[in-house]
């Protein structure tokens, strides 16, 4: 029997953790995912965890020894948000290209300038070019099942490369929810041993990891880890089948709500789901329009053709952006939708908003009047308001 | 350690940097990656570390690499760092019971990668107390973009950043001290070193330093023919030369006690050093006597504090 718990988003995670045992975690404090570190320290303390836990002085050489540890062999992860993410930038890349299974507990943030400790995606979406997998979540059950599945995903030899399992920033990472926990022993076989094929420390076949490759060799080094991003599609597929058949929670790379006859359809990312879910129900129960809601899980690999699929035939498409790119044109999530449903020739009129940035909050009003935007742009198939930001308090 | 030292047995030891690597003619780096792994036990495996730099991109490049040992490269500012994790990750894995081999962590980083952008990473490893060496292979520039001036360039160096100029004597700094503000680290072993004579000088220090339990860090002094400009034949002499006129003097830090291991018979004056380098030139055209005498009060200066230190 599933364990029923409340547990905060950070706890998930760290329970998480717990359940898999991993060789080394190092990681370095910031907020919002602070708490992750911590209660592995604390796991630590207490003799429930075997993890070798490395106080590292930033977060560059957070990812640094992650990096370390996992071509040793080891089964590594850190936690980090925002700037601490920023400044690992330069290990996300080396780590990809190294084709190391890391994962990394983000818990995202806006990014400084001004400096805000609150919710939006621009650390993740910043780094959506790194070569990471990038896998998020609406609510603690869902990170939580999420973390469950990084590592296997990671191993897999079809994949090779490091996974992020996203999170908002203190809305799923603080707030307490109801959560059911899979059993201890059922998480150690799901996850599995860990078995590198290569690593540092096997005498029996030294190897060198990081190599200066020029222009002859950089090029196919792109190429394989695309191609491990490609195979990740069905390896995620797979895991979440058997996710399902031990949990009964099902899982894709998006998730579709009311979309069977939905005719106005928002396409958004994380927490701000739940309050959409919310205004869907609420509009399909007062007026009986046809609005639904698809929430994307996996943003690398993208999903371009399930999505175009899924979008193409609605009468209008507002993609909801959580993070700014300053393309001047919309936001990353935007930019992608778009081009999907161009590739598939879809005549559904399509509007991207960016909403929550540093942390502002969205109402179930606030979907209310996307929805009713999506019903007039159908209507007279004028987009003035695109790429408008919801929720601004003064121009 | 030092009585049992055997030039001949040292030298015939087999070499754990294969040649074929692209490193220069007359380049100390190399000669001190090849003297610090020799002190290895030949039945130990390493792990050996790199921050970015000449010896890097020379010596691992794809598909080949010089190593007989494993290696690993990670960018140019985290080899303490990386390093950490992959000691970390030999402690748990033996712990658990899933390896069994004898593994040392030695990483290598040229002075701008350790003095400079590694310092940060380089200072948390050596705090942790990972059971690692960090050897800086230290030729006071930033030699594989281009000799450009690091903290560990000796003030009035031409390097590409701090040419010598009409109204320039070079670097206007003296160097930044990092033997010393390693073993402030309270490290059990932090040691000075070069390569002189039979080599066992550095070979005992890195033996000491690879088979004393937890964080060791070793200056190894290693000319570069380019951005020195002196003849790669010279490079020996060049070595004796810096510890002779005691720019470069040889001591060694075990648990805070600070040893001096060699006092020249007769102390030579800086000049002796600063006149086969071409970085130096413009030192030696009249007129400039008195950056020469400077040069001289900040060795003695430094020679001197090294002295009460070492209690001499």
């Amino acid at each position: 029997m599933a364990i029923r718990e409340r547990l905060s988003g950070n706890e998930a995670v760290a329970y998480a953790i717990k359940q898999i045992n991993p060789d080394v975690m190092p990681a370095f404090p910031i907020t919002p995912s602070t708490e992750i570190p911590q209660y592995v320290a604390n796991y630590i303390a207490n003799g429930e965890l075997d993890t070798e836990f490395i106080h590292v002085e930033s977060e560059h050489s957070a990812m640094s020894a992650t990096l370390g540890a996992s071509a040793a062999g080891a089964r590594a992860l850190t936690a980090t948000s925002s700037c601490g993410m920023a400044l690992m930038w330069e290990e996300l890349y080396v780590a990809a290209s190294d084709r190391l299974p890391i994962v990394l507990a983000l818990v995202n943030r806006a990014l400084t300038g001004p400096i805000n400790i609150n919710a939006d995606h621009s650390d993740s979406m910043g780094a959506r070019d790194s070569g990471w997998i990038q896998i998020y979540a609406e609510s603690n059950q869902e990170v939580y099942d999420n973390f469950l599945q990084a590592f296997p995903i990671a191993e897999d030899p079809r994949v090779h490369l490091p996974v992020m399992i996203c999170q908002d920033g203190f809305i799923t990472s603080h707030g307490v929810e109801n959560i059911l926990l899979v059993e201890d022993d059922k998480v150690k076989d799901f996850v599995g041993e860990y078995h590198p094929e290569h690593f540092l420390l096997n005498s029996k076949e030294p190897i060198a990891v990081g190599p200066y490759a020029v222009s002859n060799y950089y090029m196919e080094t792109k190429r394989g880890q695309r191609e491990a991003m490609k195979n990740a599609r069905e390896v995620i597929l797979e895991l979440a089948a058997r996710f399902e058949e031990m949990t009964g929670r099902h899982y894709g790379f998006f998730e579709e709500y009311a979309m069977e006859d939905a005719e106005y359809v928002i396409v958004l990312i994380g927490s701000a789901a739940g309050t959409c879910k919310a205004a869907v129900d609420r509009i399909r129960r007062t007026t009986g329009k046809k609005v639904g809601l698809c929430k994307i899980r996996v943003f690398r690999p993208f999903p371009e053709e399930e999505l175009a699929q899924a979008l193409k035939d609605r009468r209008a498409v507002a993609i909801l952006d959580r993070s700014e790119m300053f393309s001047a044109t919309g936001g990353p999530l935007g930019a992608e939708v778009r081009a999907a449903l161009y590739s598939a020739k879809a005549q559904a009129e399509v509007v991207n908003y960016l909403y929550g940035l540093g942390g502002r909050d969205i109402t179930v009003e606030d979907f209310e009047r996307v929805y009713g935007r999506l019903e007039e742009i159908a209507e007279t198939h004028q987009i003035p308001d695109m790429y408008e930001y919801i929720g601004l308090r003064s121009k | 350690m030092e009585n049992r030292y055997n030039f001949k047995e040292v030298m015939s030891k087999e070499e754990r940097l294969a040649p074929g690597h692209r490193m220069c003619a007359g380049c100390g780096g190399t000669v001190t990656v090849r003297a610090v792994l020799r002190a290895l036990r030949p039945e130990d495996r390493a792990v050996v570390g790199n921050a970015t730099g000449c010896l890097e991109v020379s010596s691992f490049m794809y598909p080949y690499t010089a190593y007989e040992d494993s290696y690993i490269h990670n960018a140019f500012e985290n080899a303490g760092a990386t390093l950490s994790g992959v000691e970390t990750a030999y402690r748990v894995l033996k712990k658990k019971g899933k390896i069994d081999d004898t593994f040392k962590f030695i990483t290598f980083g040229g002075d701008g990668g350790t003095y400079d952008i590694g310092f940060q990473s380089l200072s948390g490893a050596m705090e942790r107390g990972h059971d690692m060496v960090y050897v800086c292979y230290d030729n006071g520039a930033y030699m594989n973009t281009g000799t450009q001036r690091s903290s560990a360039t000796p003030q009035y160096a031409d390097t590409t950043t701090t040419p010598a100029g009409k109204v320039s004597d070079g670097k206007v700094q003296v160097r930044k001290d990092l033997t010393a503000i390693m073993a402030q680290h309270h490290i059990p072993y932090a040691a000075q070193s070069t390569f002189t004579g039979n080599f066992k000088d550095l070979h005992t220090k890195a033996e000491r330093a690879i088979y004393t339990p937890g964080a060791a860090f070793l200056n190894v002094l290693s000319p570069c023919p380019r951005g020195w400009g002196y003849e790669p034949s010279e490079l020996m002499t060049i070595c004796k030369l810096a510890v002779d006129t005691c720019y470069w003097p040889l001591y060694e830090v075990i648990d805070g006690k600070w040893m001096l291991n060699y006092v020249p018979k007769k102390k030579l004056p800086i000049e002796d050093f600063l006149r086969p380098q071409k970085r130096f030139k413009h030192l030696f055209k009249p007129g400039r006597e008195e950056l020469l005498s400077q040069f001289q009060a900040e060795v003695d200066k430094q020679w001197e504090a090294l002295r009460r230190r070492c209690e001499l």
